[in-house]
Formats: C-alpha cells, sequence, structure tokens
C-alpha cells in the first residue's frame, strides 16, 4: 500500500502545497451550490485571499533553495503525482495568487458593470476554477498534470472572455478563437508529453528530466521537444502564434484581462522555463538550436513588429494587449540566452511586467467604467477628470517604457545586463530600440489622457474607492520594485539556479 | 391524436433499465469495467432519451434546470471532500487509507466509492445540463442585438 501504517500525522503546515490549490477549487462549486449573490464576492474574496498567504508562506520556506515535495494520495512518485515547490514555481505562485486578490476587489464594480447580475456567481465560479488551473499548472510536479491544470484555467478562460458580450458581442468570435487555439495547443503539449511518455516511461518531471540525461538525446525526445515548444507558444503567445491574444484581452471584461494579461501568459512561460531547463537539459545541441534560431529571431520580431502595431492603435485596451505580445518578446529573449542571467532577467520579468500590466488594464478598467469604452477619441482629457486613474496609468506606462525608478527598469536592465554577458551586444541594442517604440506608444496614450480636451458633455466622476486601491498598490508596487530591488532580484536569482540547478538529480 | 406510440411505450420501459443498469456500473465499478463517468454519461442517457420523445419541457419538470446545475457542484465537492476528510484524519490529500486506517486496502476500497460517486453525479448533471444548453437554445440573434 502506499504508505506505512505508523505513519506521523500531517500537520497543516504540511498539507500547504495541497491547500493551495484546494482552496480556490473547493470554494467554485460551493459558490454555485449556495448560489447566493451577496455571498459569492465574498467568498471568492476569501479564497483567494487565503491562497495569497499560502504562496507568501510557501515562498518563505523554499526562498533558500529547498524543495517541498507532496505527495497526492500518498503515492510516491513517480509513480504518483507530485507537488513540488522551489524558489521557481513559489515566485509565480505567489505573483498569480497576490494578482488574483487585488483584481478581486477591483472586479466587484466593474463586473456590476459589465455583467447582467444572474450571471455573478457563475463568474466568480469560473474565475476560481481559472486561479486554480493557473496555481496548479504552476505547482505540479508531474508533466501530465500541468496538462490537466492548464485545461482547467483554459476553459475557464474561454467562458470569462465571453462575458464580455454583454458590452460587445465581438467577445463571442475572440473567445472562439482562443478556444480553438487554445485547444490546438493543449493538444500540441499533450502530443509532446505522450512522445516522452513513450521514450522514457515516466510522467514525473525530476523522473523526466534523469531519464532524458541518461538515454540523451533521439528523434522522440527531439519531436517531444518541439511539440510541446509550439504547445506552450499558442499559450504564450509566442510572435506568429499570438493572433488569439489581442481580441481576447480587448474584449473581455475589464477584470478579466487585468488577470489574464498579468497571470496567464506568465504561467505558460513558466511551463516553457520548466520544460527547457529543468526537464529537457539546456545542453542538448536540438535545444540550444531551437532558442537560438527559432525563439530568439522570434522574441525579436515581436519586440520590433508587435510595438509597431501597439503605435497604431486606437483602442487603449488593444494598444495594450499589442505591448503584452511585445513584452512576451523580451521574456523569451532571456530564455534564448540559456544563461543564469538570462534566465534571472526572463523570472523578474515576468514578475515586472505582471504588475506593470494589471496597472494599466486596471486603468483602462476604470476607464470604460465610466466611459463606457476604450477609444482614444471616448477616453480623451479624462486625465482632468479623473486624476488618481490617470496617475496611475501614467506609472504603469512609464514602466512599461522602462524609465528609472520604475519595476520595468529593473527588468530591462537585467536583461540588457545578460545579452552584454553572453556577448550578444547587437541584441542590447535592439532591446533599447525597441524601449524607444514603448516610449512612443505610451505617449500617444498620455497625449489622449492629458492633452485632448474631455469631450463635450461629459463630467466623469472620479473611479470609486474600491477600484483606487487595487490600482494604487500595483502602481506603487511597480515604483517600490524599481528600488527595492534586491527583494526581487534574490527571488528570481534563487529561482534561476533552482531551473537550471534541478535538470538532472532533481529527485 | 398522439404520434409515437412505439417510441413512448419503449421509452417508458427502457427509461428504468437505463438506471438500473447505470447503477450497477457505478457501484460494481471497483470490481468491473466501469465507475463514475461511465455510469454518469448512462444516467444521462436516460433522462436525454425521455427529453427527446417526451419533449424537453416534460423532462425538465423532472430534473429542473436549477437542480442539475447544484447537483454539477455537489459532484465536484463531493470528490473534493472525500480528499478533505482524510486531511483532516492526518494523512495526505485523497490518502484513502485514512478511511481505515487499520487495514488500509479497504480504506483504498471506500474511498474510491466515494469519489467515483462524486465523478458520477457530476458527469450526469453535466450531460445533461449540455442537452439542456442545446437543446433550449434561443432564438437566433435579432438584428438589432449586434
Amino acid at each position: 500500500m502506499a504508505v506505512e501504517p505508523a505513519q506521523v500525522a500531517m500537520t497543516l503546515s504540511d498539507q500547504l502545497p495541497i491547500l493551495q490549490i484546494l482552496i480556490p477549487l473547493v470554494t467554485a462549486p460551493l459558490i454555485v451550490l449556495i448560489g447566493s449573490r451577496r455571498l459569492t464576492w465574498t467568498l471568492a474574496f476569501t479564497a483567494s485571499a487565503l491562497s495569497f498567504v499560502i504562496a507568501i508562506l510557501l515562498l518563505i520556506q523554499v526562498i533558500d533553495g529547498s524543495v517541498i515535495s507532496y505527495q497526492i494520495g500518498g503515492w510516491a512518485p513517480p509513480l504518483g503525482i507530485e507537488y513540488r515547490v522551489d524558489a521557481a514555481n513559489a515566485f509565480v505562485l505567489l505573483l498569480v495568487s497576490g494578482i488574483s486578490t487585488l483584481v478581486l476587489p477591483y472586479a466587484r464594480e466593474s463586473v456590476k458593470f459589465e455583467i447582467p447580475a444572474r450571471h455573478h456567481t457563475l463568474f466568480y465560479a469560473a474565475f476560481m476554477l481559472c486561479l486554480t488551473g493557473l496555481l496548479g499548472v504552476t505547482i505540479t510536479g508531474d508533466a501530465f498534470n500541468v496538462f490537466v491544470f492548464l485545461e482547467i484555467s483554459s476553459l475557464s478562460t474561454y467562458v470569462l472572455i465571453a462575458q464580455g458580450s454583454y458590452r460587445d458581442k465581438r467577445a463571442l468570435t475572440a473567445a472562439f478563437d482562443y478556444l480553438i487555439m487554445g485547444t490546438i495547443g493543449a493538444t500540441f503539449f499533450v502530443i509532446g508529453l505522450g512522445m516522452l511518455y513513450m521514450a522514457t516511461g515516466t510522467l514525473n518531471m525530476a523522473n523526466l528530466a534523469d531519464r532524458i540525461a541518461d538515454q540523451g538525446a533521439n528523434r522522440t525526445v527531439r519531436a517531444a521537444f518541439a511539440f510541446i515548444v509550439v504547445g506552450m507558444g499558442l499559450k504564450i503567445a509566442i510572435y506568429p502564434l499570438h493572433l488569439w491574444l489581442p481580441r481576447a484581452y480587448t474584449f473581455a471584461p475589464s477584470a478579466v484581462s487585468v488577470f489574464l494579461a498579468a497571470t496567464a501568459t506568465k504561467v505558460a512561460i513558466y511551463v516553457l522555463l520548466r520544460f527547457t531547463f529543468s526537464v529537457f537539459q539546456p545542453a542538448f545541441l536540438f535545444e540550444v538550436n531551437t532558442l537560438e534560431f527559432i525563439i530568439l529571431p522570434f522574441a525579436l520580431l515581436a519586440m520590433f513588429a508587435a510595438s509597431f502595431i501597439a503605435i497604431f492603435q486606437s483602442d487603449f485596451k488593444r494598444m495594450l494587449a499589442y505591448s503584452s505580445i511585445a513584452q512576451i518578446g523580451y521574456m523569451l529573449l532571456g530564455i534564448s540566452l540559456l544563461t543564469e542571467t538570462g534566465l534571472t532577467a526572463t523570472i523578474i520579468y515576468l514578475f515586472n511586467h505582471g504588475i506593470t500590466k494589471a496597472t494599466l488594464f486596471m486603468g483602462v478598467g476604470i476607464l470604460v467604467l465610466r466611459s463606457g469604452g476604450s477609444f482614444y477619441n471616448r477616453i480623451q482629457g479624462m486625465g482632468k477628470t479623473m486624476p488618481w486613474t490617470s496617475g496611475a496609468i501614467v506609472i504603469g506606462g512609464l514602466s512599461l517604457i522602462g524609465v528609472p525608478g520604475t519595476a520595468g527598469f529593473i527588468s530591462k536592465w537585467v536583461l540588457v545586463e545578460a545579452t552584454i554577458e553572453k556577448g550578444w551586444w547587437p541584441v542590447s541594442v535592439l532591446i533599447v530600440l525597441s524601449s524607444l517604440l514603448a516610449v512612443i506608444y505610451v505617449w500617444r496614450m498620455f497625449e489622449a489622457l492629458y492633452l485632448k480636451t474631455p469631450l463635450a458633455g461629459t463630467d466623469y466622476k472620479e473611479a470609486p474607492l474600491s477600484m483606487l486601491i487595487p490600482i494604487w498598490i500595483l502602481a506603487l508596487s511597480t515604483i517600490y520594485f524599481g528600488f527595492a530591488t534586491d527583494v526581487t532580484l534574490t527571488a528570481a536569482r534563487a529561482a534561476a539556479q533552482g531551473l537550471l540547478a534541478g535538470s538532472a538529480g532533481m529527485m | 391524436m398522439r404520434h409515437h406510440l412505439i417510441l413512448r411505450v419503449i421509452t417508458k420501459l427502457l427509461v428504468g433499465a437505463i438506471m438500473l443498469f447505470a447503477f450497477y456500473v457505478q457501484f460494481h465499478g471497483d470490481f468491473s469495467p466501469g465507475g463514475g463517468f461511465q455510469a454518469g454519461v448512462i444516467m444521462a442517457v436516460a433522462f436525454i432519451l425521455y427529453g427527446l420523445v417526451f419533449s424537453l419541457h416534460n423532462v425538465q419538470k423532472v430534473f429542473p434546470p436549477w437542480l442539475v446545475h447544484k447537483l454539477v457542484a455537489l459532484g465536484v465537492l463531493f470528490y473534493a471532500g472525500t480528499g478533505i476528510v482524510s486531511m483532516f484524519l492526518g494523512y495526505t490529500f485523497l490518502d484513502y487509507g485514512a478511511l481505515v486506517p487499520s487495514h488500509p486496502s479497504s480504506g483504498q476500497h471506500y474511498g474510491i466509492l466515494a469519489v467515483e460517486l462524486g465523478v458520477g453525479i457530476t458527469v450526469t448533471a453535466v450531460m445533461v445540463a449540455i442537452y439542456y444548453a442545446f437543446a433550449g437554445r434561443p432564438p437566433r440573434l435579432s438584428d438589432e442585438e449586434w
């Protein structure tokens, strides 16, 4: 049997890894079962706050490089499903649960405005499932379990995006596009896993890493890597696979855009990191080639092409979506360097961009709440009527460019440092050049908000406090992490070392 | 004048048998092929067949949509609840050995029956919910809605 009879009873702190998933997972059906519109939000927020606390406790335990392993059902890995927390995924868990805890208070008002009341309980249930899925993808140490949680988060994401249809019917086609692309991505991912299973006979990531290291590269392993990269690439929205993203982010309800932009692609990038560095060995030639000749050019292309498209958008939300694709390029650039500094840069970028984009999407959500649209000619001059909201947007915009004193500067700085360390100085120049494009699209937004006169006959009130507090927490934290760099740098470096060292001999 | 006499009579005969078979597959799942997923689908078939022959309106009187939605959630909670019970007993999540500590293998037996019941409830409700959603589809969008 799985456990020996004389077993030591597990305490609450031993159960933390499963509680991280279980609390939002149980809350989702509970919300549906209770079905009370008044309790729904409180339940969702409590669950999210609890999982945030758990994520903090887990990160404290693993920041020194130790690893927590939790066996589901008492079945020891590699046979059973294992939850494995190290510095890398604890950091992502913290980001996901933290953003969700900030988004929920914000969501309260914007959901009331954008979604009819009879759908509120189901909306929050889907939100909880999405949170569960994203946390699950991050925490699990079992490759197939990643796929299962990925599907949980994806399916609930499609539903959440479609909820935007009460404001704009195009949300339905956006959700359907994402459904098709996301399903193709998930299928590619699972085909890759199937090939890995064929080649190694195991699904536990640590065990996979050992066996792949033993047998070396062969055609099955190479094909598996290709399928996994493309599958995850669709979820990440790597440049040529990004077509679902702008529409999905533009038409989703504001709160959903905030949550997805700050977490969903980040979690997918984490999975790519985990597979590239822990499961497959960075020493494999096919992997180096893939990253250098496929991922790197597309990352550079994304940085320029997507930024360029962002400049010409006339919709604030759509501009942010294209800028996300460009920023994903920077993160992939960090991965393709295949060095510890590059990896640190990606992880720190992931976190800093998460909070920056969350600030901006929250800001545009508030503008939508007041003006009913996110086109520049609709929101023009709102910087004067809504100074607090616009102030936070400006801070987010500065961080997006990478102005010194903001979180965005730190991530670009580390990235430039990493490229110089590798000797790829032309790439460093390209990073700086593409940041100039960001200056232009952020300027256009600034111009619309501050330099144009407000539309005649509009007199918008400042946003409610329940939305201003979350957005300002995020805006201030982008400044805080722009100065207190050792917090994020230490965690990101520990995470990078964990990922690199974790490849062989994880067991 | 009532149509489809044969269909109606056969359906009335079959619905009971289908449900009985669903219960057999559900509770015999630990000894023979079957379990919650299969049993859930078979159980849902009973309702869907009834709905096809006797109209959506009538099947929704037997199995109202609000109940379907609650059952979707209830099944998941039942599954997770089994795991939580074992956590309260000091074991890991879903370690059914906790249910009978002196004899873990019969604990596994009870545990798997409990989670399969949860699966069965959810699968039944989800299948029926999908049928309701398609069968009760609102009319096409009118031009003003775009």
